[in-house]
């Protein structure tokens, strides 16, 4: 039953990035750009109702649809890891035009050339784990 | 119901994403998709000779569940829900990429340079896709998370850590593009 919840939070998941556009390349560059308003619309809009949610969820000290308390892990402190990770995935992001997200929602949507984006993707998140011990944090 | 067979504007898609959050928060879990990434490594048995990859990764089939229903959306949204499926971008930048040789600007959803099947038979295609995959699994691993696990829950829950990914996110689409695309197109 839960399983099922989950598939259904992604199905109206991977509608909403196919029909926002989000998952086009060329919005995506056309973001880069800054050529439109459109993506910064949504991301704006996601985190600004996102933040409402979250303070709500706090406030009233909401409780999980299971009756557990809902939990947010505070990220780890760090500045280097965020800039230089975030920098790399920027790049992947601009050249592929799809972050994982997008790349699932392609895959459904019959573009089969995403499959060698999403099998890189796995092979640069298992090179990641082969090195991370040498990369600062 | 026409809307729905329309681009859905900014405002409808924004909020659309922020209720999948709300849902899985109230499901009692987080939303961030590149962990699945980590997740079929583990699945694979990366584990047996990498500690990061050493996890009980039947803990996350529920976040491989949403996966698999971003797949059936996507299929769904571009079979049923879609009358055209031309993305209308800004038309300067649609005369941008015909110079720089994106003949499908303004008429296709993906660039057929780099999406279609038979730029699977052309080595510059596939690797510059592979590249830019590499990098998107790379650096959301290295960065902890990527748009959904950054951009959205993590400013969502105000944290520094993903305002400081999501900044790198921008300078590195922005060095692509500006700096690297004309280099490569």
């Amino acid at each position: 039953m839960r399983s099922l919840s989950y598939l259904l939070i992604g199905i109206f998941f991977g509608i909403t990035l196919f029909k926002s556009e989000a998952a086009s390349w060329f919005r995506i560059y056309e973001m880069f750009a800054f050529d439109a308003f459109h993506m910064y619309g949504i991301i704006g809009t996601a985190v600004a109702l996102g933040i409402l949610m979250v303070q709500a969820i706090k406030r009233f000290r909401l409780k999980s649809f299971y009756g557990e308390p809902i939990v947010f892990c505070p990220k780890e402190k760090s500045v280097s890891r965020y800039l230089i990770g975030g920098f790399l995935f920027g790049l992947g992001w601009a050249l592929a035009g799809a972050c994982p997200g997008p790349m699932f929602t392609l895959v459904g949507a019959g573009f089969i050339p995403v499959l060698v984006v999403l099998a890189a993707a796995v092979l640069g998140t298992y090179a990641y784990g082969l090195i991370r011990d040498k990369l600062p944090h | 119901m026409d809307w729905i067979m329309e681009p859905w504007p900014w405002y409808v898609s924004g909020a659309a994403i922020a209720l999948t959050m709300l849902l899985l928060l109230l499901a009692g879990r987080n939303f961030g998709m590149s962990s699945n990434l980590r997740t079929f490594c583990a699945m694979c048995g990366a584990g047996r000779h990498n500690d990061f990859f050493r996890f009980n990764w039947k803990e996350q089939r529920w976040n491989l569940m949403v996966v698999l229903g971003a797949m059936l959306g996507g299929y769904l949204a571009a079979n049923f829900l879609t009358a055209d499926p031309a993305v209308a971008i800004n038309p300067d930048t649609v005369a941008e990429l015909e110079t720089m040789g994106f003949a499908s600007a303004g008429r296709a959803y993906l660039p057929e340079e780099l999406y279609s099947l038979s730029a699977l038979s052309d080595p510059k295609s596939v690797a510059l896709l592979a590249l830019g995959g590499f990098l998107v699994g790379f650096g959301a691993r290295y960065a902890g998370g990527c748009t959904s696990g950054h951009a959205i829950s993590g400013l969502s829950d105000l944290q520094w850590p993903s305002l400081l990914a999501v900044i790198g996110f921008f300078a590195g689409g922005l060095v692509m593009i500006y700096f690297l695309f004309p280099l490569i197109f």
